[in-house]
């Protein structure tokens, strides 16, 4: 792949009060590609794409160090606003979680609507390609005004993939996007990853090393907030460095 | 031997099984009955006073008939539209304050002194609306009446928004926050839209509270026998007027207390079931 860096982690730290969640984090990730977190549970890899976004200091007792620059801009300087880095960097949660009290098409616009944008074809027009974009549009079309809640929950979760993508970030993280979620809702959003990855760059979180096989490019994996090993999906699954990862990946702990 | 000894003990257990539902049973019927006598004994005697003239007409001096209660319809809603409005805000915002920044120390005394304030007899409440608000201003008016009336709501209502501002999930705030929506927009467009069905019922509740209340008016915007539509003067209200006549010895002035009573509980049991029957609670996920 000719891709160039988009997103470049160094010496990253990261705690909750004096727990040391993400120790000595450093990897590069590839634009136009899907890179992949794996580990056990409480390894450090939610945090550790928690603090991409800056949602990592919404937490109270929440502190980290070190350096994340995007496009070679430090994003993690406090004097700049975390809600410019969210638009630029959008994320979509283990749960779905459409806004309860909006409509498919208001969920779908919500991140623009809510930071001012008004004009009603704008709107409609982005709710349009956005909802195109998650493979959604052809199920909601003719039902836009019905509550984002009554959809299933794979359908919530493309919603809120739209939602993200409505923004027009450059990264999207996703965090366990399909753990809560049926095979075939999970094979839907696996399909759209890869579909997405043309447009932007993509980081998941998972805990299912088939769908992190299937899916990435480059596959990093985490044990106790430290970053074992990093290197492409392939080697990582038929020929990994080291014995924990294989370890890992063969079943026998985790 | 032991197998005799457990059949034994099943026909015990049933029997204490049996005594225990029929003693249960015993005191929820015990628990109802207050409110069964309160209704049926008020619709009994109001029921006979009832007229078109009491909404419409003004009290009566003793002796004649036609008398209504009028003034003290209209005076109690501007009354406890004044609370509501005084104690609507303060209430949401302080509830929405300690549900996301009242961990701390400075929280939980803010939530003992809403416990507290709740607790204080409203009697109370309005002796200290009266040296607070009446003395200074040389008057009993309505004004007076609706700033007791919002202190004794105000508790309430922070209570209940804190609760249900609680109830909506962090990761709903979280992926709100992500978007890279303002933390100000989150609250207000989110959190806030999302919990508003709950906070209106509770809303709702404590204006029916405030409908029934006498004390904290007594003090403050005291009672008039004419129609009265200025905030500065004393406002007659329903719970006053009601307690004026239900002391005074003469007959017919019982008689539209009751009267009075009835319309007033019947307006609460109204507002208590319509929010209970309205109220949609908001689906998360």
């Amino acid at each position: 792949m000719d891709s160039r860096t988009k997103i470049v982690v160094k010496d990253l730290n990261a705690w909750f009060g004096s727990k040391h969640a993400v120790k000595d984090i450093s990897l590069d990730i590839l634009e136009n590609s899907v890179t992949a977190v794996i580990g056990p549970s409480g390894c450090g890899k939610s945090t550790f794409i928690r603090c991409i976004n800056r949602m990592h200091e919404t937490i109270a007792g929440a502190k980290m160090s070190g350096s994340i620059k995007m496009d070679n801009e430090e994003i993690t300087r406090s004097e700049l606003d975390p809600v410019t880095i969210r638009h630029q960097i959008g994320m979509v949660f283990q749960k779905p979680t459409p806004f309860p009290t909006m409509s498919i098409y208001e969920n779908a616009v919500a991140g623009l609507r809510l930071n001012g944008v008004k004009n009603k074809s704008v709107l409609d027009e982005i709710a349009e390609t956005t909802l195109r974009h998650a493979a959604l549009w052809e199920e909601v079309k003719d039902i836009l005004q019905n509550p984002g809640v009554s959809l299933s929950g794979g359908q919530q979760q493309r919603l809120c993939i739209a939602r993200a993508l409505a923004v027009k970030p450059e990264v999207l993280l996703l965090d366990e996007p399909c753990s809560a979620l049926d095979p075939s809702s999970t094979a839907k959003i696996e399909e759209l990853i890869t579909e997405l990855k043309k447009e932007l760059t993509i980081v998941i979180v998972t805990h299912n090393m088939q769908q992190a096989a299937r899916v990435s490019d480059y596959t990093g994996f985490f044990m106790m907030g430290e970053l074992i090993e990093y290197d492409l999906a392939t080697t990582i699954f038929t020929q990994p460095a080291k014995k924990m990862t294989e370890e890992y990946i063969t079943g026998r702990f985790g | 031997m032991l197998k005799q000894k457990m059949a034994n003990n099943m026909l015990k257990r049933k029997i204490a099984d049996k005594v225990f539902i029929l003693v249960l049973r015993i005191f929820t019927f015990l628990a109802v009955l207050p409110l069964v006598c309160v209704l049926s004994y008020i619709i009994f005697k109001g029921y006979s006073s009832l007229s078109w003239s009491i909404f419409t007409n003004l009290p009566a001096p003793v002796g004649e008939t036609g008398g209504g209660m009028g003034n003290a319809i209209v005076g109690t809603l501007i009354i406890v539209a004044l609370g509501t409005l005084l104690s609507c805000p303060i209430g949401v915002f302080a509830g929405l304050w300690l549900a996301m920044y009242g961990k701390g120390k400075r929280g939980f005394l803010i939530r003992y002194c809403a416990d507290v304030l709740s607790g204080v007899p409203t009697v109370v409440l309005g002796m200290v609306v009266y040296i607070l608000f009446v003395l200074p201003t040389q008057r009993l008016s309505a004004m007076a009446g609706g700033v007791a009336l919002a202190v004794v709501m105000i508790p309430s209502i922070t209570r209940t928004t804190e609760e249900m501002v609680k109830m909506v999930p962090r990761s709903l705030t979280e992926s709100a926050l992500a978007l890279g929506i303002p933390q100000y927009r989150v609250s207000w467009s989110i959190v806030l839209r999302s919990a508003w069905n709950g906070i209106f019922s509770g809303l709702i509740l404590a204006i029916a509270r405030a409908l029934g209340e006498t004390a904290p008016l007594l003090f403050t915007s005291f009672s008039n026998l004419y129609w009265n539509f200025s905030l500065n003067d004393p406002m007659a209200s329903m719970t006053v007027q009601i307690y004026s006549y239900a002391i005074s010895p003469y007959e017919d002035w019982q008689k539209m207390a009751w009267a009075g009573a009835l319309l007033l509980v019947a307006s609460i049991l109204l507002v208590t079931v319509l929010v209970k029957r309205f109220s949609k609670r908001v689906i998360y996920g």
